[in-house]
C-alpha cells in the first residue's frame, strides 16, 4: 500500500478517502447556516448565518489550539490531557488504531466540534448577540465538546465499558440537543415569541441547507470509520437508507396531521434521520437502519410539533431534531447491533443485553453533562456582558443591529458615505438609540 | 343625506404591525388595507458597510393603513394606531385623518356611509 512518501502504517486509500471526509463535513457548517438562515426572519438571516460562520472561527481555532488534545490525548477517565496542545507530535504518524496521519484526524474531528457548536446556537437565534454568543463558544468548544468526545472515542469511561457511538450520538447529536435546551433556558425567549408569527422566511433554503447537510453527511458517517473498510461502507450506505425512511414516514405524519405533506418537515425530516443513524450507521445492518429511520421519525415528531406551543422558545428546534433523534440512535444500538454487521458487539436482541446498560448510561450521562455545563456557561458570560440584544434591537432585526448589513437590500432611500464623511460616531449611533440592554435571561411573558 | 366618511392613515414601524392589527381588531375597526412604505421621520440613520462601500439608510421601512370609516369610528381608530404603534421612540409614525369626499363599494354600488359598513356574514 505504501508509496515513497508514505509513512509506514499509513493506508493511502484511507488517506485519500479521509481528505474528502474532512472537506464533507465542514462544508455542513456552512449548509446548516442557509437551513437556519431560512428558517429564520429575513431581518435576522445574516446575523444566523454569521453564528455558524463564528463557530468555524472560533471553535476551530480553540479546536487546534487545545480542544484536540482535551477530546483526544491521553488522560483520565473524564477528560484528555494536554499532550496534544498546540498539536505537539501532531503529524503525518498514523492515529493509533488508524491508517491515516494523525494530522488528518485532528482536522477531521475538528469539522465535529465546529458543527456542534454552530448547532446550538439554533435555539438562540434572532435576539443572542454575536459576540457573547462567540464567548460561549469558545468555551463551550473547550469544555463541553471535548469531553463528551473523550468519553466515547478518546479513552474515557463510557468508551472503556464498551458504549458504541459511532459518529457521534454523544458528543455532537445529544451534545448539540442538550446544549440548545439550556442555551435557550438561559437566554429565554425571543420578545415575539408566542405573539406573533415567527415563520421561515425562506422554505427554499431550508431546502437547499437540508440537501447540503445529507450530502456531507456521508463525510461525517462514512468518515468516521477513518477508513475505506467495511464499516466505512456501512455507515455510508445506512446514511442512505435511514434518512429515506425518515422522510417517508414524516410526509405521512404530515398528512395525518395536517392533511398534506410540508417541505419544511421534508427538510426536518432528512435531518432527524440523519441524526438518528450517526451513533448506529457503523454497528448495526442496513434492514435495521431503515428501521431505525422510519421509527425515529415518531418522537421527533412529537416533540417538534409540541414545543412551540410551551413557553420555551427553542427556536429552531435543536432539541427535537439533534438531542432526541440522537438519543433515540444510541438506545437502538443497543437492541439491535450485530457482531455479524460490525465485529464489535451484538445488541439485546441478538443475546448480549449488557450493552443496552451502556448505551442508557450515555444517553442519560451526556444530555445531562451538555446541559448543566452549557447552563453555567451561559450563566457566567451573562455575569460579564448582556447575552440578549435590547429589544429595540431585537424588533430592528439582529442583521441591522449586530452586523450593519441585510441580506435582501435594494439600495432605495440609501446615500452613499464617502470615505471622508464616514465618522466612528456613525457605528455607535444605532446602539445608541435604542434603551439600556436588558440583562441576560431576563423572564419574557407572552401575554 | 351628507355622511361624514373619514379615511384615516396611519405610518408605523413594521415590527407594530400585529400590535396595530390587534387594536384595530379590539376597536371593531374592519376593512383595512395596508402596504409596505419607506418614509424618514427623523430618525437617528442607520449605517450600513457592504465590503469598501458604506451607506446610510435615509429612508426606513415602514407600513402604511389606509382605513376608511364613518365618523363615530374615526376617534377609535385613531386611538388603536396610536396605541398600537407607540414604543415612545423617534420613528413611532404618524396617523393622517382626511375627509373623504366618496366611497364605492364596487361589488354593490353602495356608497358613502354604507361603503364602509361591515358586512354580516350570514
Amino acid at each position: 500500500m505504501s508509496g515513497p512518501d508514505l509513512v509506514r502504517g499509513i493506508s493511502a486509500g484511507d488517506t485519500a478517502w479521509m481528505l474528502v471526509a474532512t472537506a464533507l463535513v465542514l462544508m455542513m457548517t456552512p449548509a446548516l447556516g442557509l437551513f437556519y438562515a431560512g428558517l429564520v426572519r429575513a431581518k435576522n438571516s445574516l446575523n444566523t448565518f454569521m453564528m455558524c460562520l463564528g463557530a468555524i472561527a472560533v471553535a476551530g481555532v480553540c479546536w487546534a489550539l487545545l480542544g484536540y488534545s482535551l477530546a483526544f490525548s491521553k488522560g483520565n477517565a473524564f477528560i484528555g490531557g494536554f499532550g496534544y496542545a498546540f498539536l505537539r507530535h501532531v503529524g503525518f504518524a498514523p492515529r493509533s488504531g488508524t491508517h491515516i496521519p494523525q494530522l488528518l484526524f485532528m482536522a477531521f474531528q475538528a469539522t465535529f466540534c465546529i458543527i456542534t457548536a454552530a448547532l446550538v446556537s439554533g435555539a438562540v437565534v434572532e435576539r443572542v448577540r454575536f459576540g457573547p454568543f462567540l464567548l460561549f463558544v469558545a468555551l463551550w468548544s473547550l469544555l463541553i465538546y471535548p469531553t463528551l468526545a473523550h468519553w466515547v472515542w478518546g479513552g474515557g469511561w463510557l468508551a472503556a465499558h464498551g458504549t458504541l457511538d459511532f459518529a457521534g450520538g454523544v458528543p455532537v447529536e445529544m451534545g448539540s440537543g442538550f446544549s440548545a435546551f439550556a442555551a435557550a433556558v438561559a437566554v429565554g425567549a425571543r420578545k415575539d415569541y408566542g405573539r406573533k408569527p415567527l415563520l421561515p422566511h425562506n422554505a427554499v433554503y431550508v431546502l437547499l441547507g437540508a440537501g447540503l447537510l445529507w450530502f456531507g453527511w456521508f463525510g461525517f458517517n462514512g468518515g468516521s470509520g477513518l477508513s475505506t473498510g467495511h464499516a466505512s461502507v456501512l455507515a455510508f450506505t445506512n446514511t442512505l437508507l435511514a434518512p429515506i425512511c425518515t422522510l417517508l414516514v414524516w410526509f405521512l405524519l404530515d398528512v395525518r396531521s395536517g392533511g398534506r405533506a410540508t417541505a419544511v418537515g421534508a427538510a426536518t425530516a432528512i435531518v432527524v434521520g440523519c441524526v438518528a443513524i450517526t451513533p448506529a450507521c457503523g454497528f448495526i445492518s442496513p434492514m435495521w437502519a431503515m428501521a431505525l429511520g422510519a421509527l425515529a421519525a415518531l418522537p421527533s415528531y412529537a416533540l417538534i410539533s409540541w414545543r412551540p406551543r410551551t413557553r420555551l422558545d427553542e427556536s429552531l428546534d435543536v432539541l427535537g431534531a439533534h438531542g432526541l433523534a440522537g438519543a433515540f440512535g444510541i438506545l437502538f444500538i443497543g437492541f439491535v447491533a450485530q457482531r455479524h454487521w460490525n465485529g464489535v458487539s451484538n445488541g439485546l436482541l441478538y443475546g448480549h443485553a449488557s450493552l443496552l446498560d451502556w448505551q442508557l448510561a450515555a444517553a442519560l450521562a451526556g444530555p445531562a453533562y451538555a446541559f448543566l455545563g452549557t447552563y453555567i456557561l451561559l450563566r457566567a458570560v451573562s455575569a460579564f456582558t448582556p447575552l440578549r440584544a435590547s429589544d429595540h434591537q431585537e424588533a430592528l432585526g439582529m442583521d441591522v443591529a449586530g452586523h450593519g448589513e441585510q441580506a435582501y437590500t435594494h439600495g432605495e432611500g440609501t446615500i452613499l458615505v464617502t470615505a471622508g464623511q464616514e465618522t466612528p460616531s456613525h457605528r455607535s449611533r444605532i446602539s445608541a438609540q435604542g434603551p439600556e440592554l436588558s440583562p441576560a435571561g431576563t423572564p419574557t411573558t407572552p401575554s | 343625506m351628507f355622511e361624514a366618511v373619514k379615511l384615516v392613515i396611519g405610518i408605523v414601524r413594521p415590527e407594530r404591525v400585529n400590535d396595530v392589527l390587534e387594536a384595530l381588531y379590539r376597536a371593531e375597526v374592519r376593512g383595512i388595507s395596508m402596504s409596505r412604505v419607506q418614509g424618514h421621520g427623523g430618525e437617528l440613520e442607520v449605517v450600513e458597510t457592504y465590503r469598501g462601500t458604506t451607506v446610510k439608510i435615509e429612508m426606513t421601512e415602514k407600513v402604511r393603513f389606509e382605513i376608511a370609516v364613518s365618523e363615530p369610528f374615526a376617534q377609535a381608530t385613531v386611538d388603536a394606531l396610536c396605541d398600537g404603534a407607540r414604543t415612545g421612540e423617534v420613528g413611532d409614525g404618524k396617523v393622517f385623518v382626511l375627509d373623504l369626499e366618496q366611497v364605492v363599494r364596487i361589488r354593490t354600488g353602495e356608497t358613502g356611509r354604507e361603503a364602509v359598513t361591515p358586512v354580516d356574514e350570514t
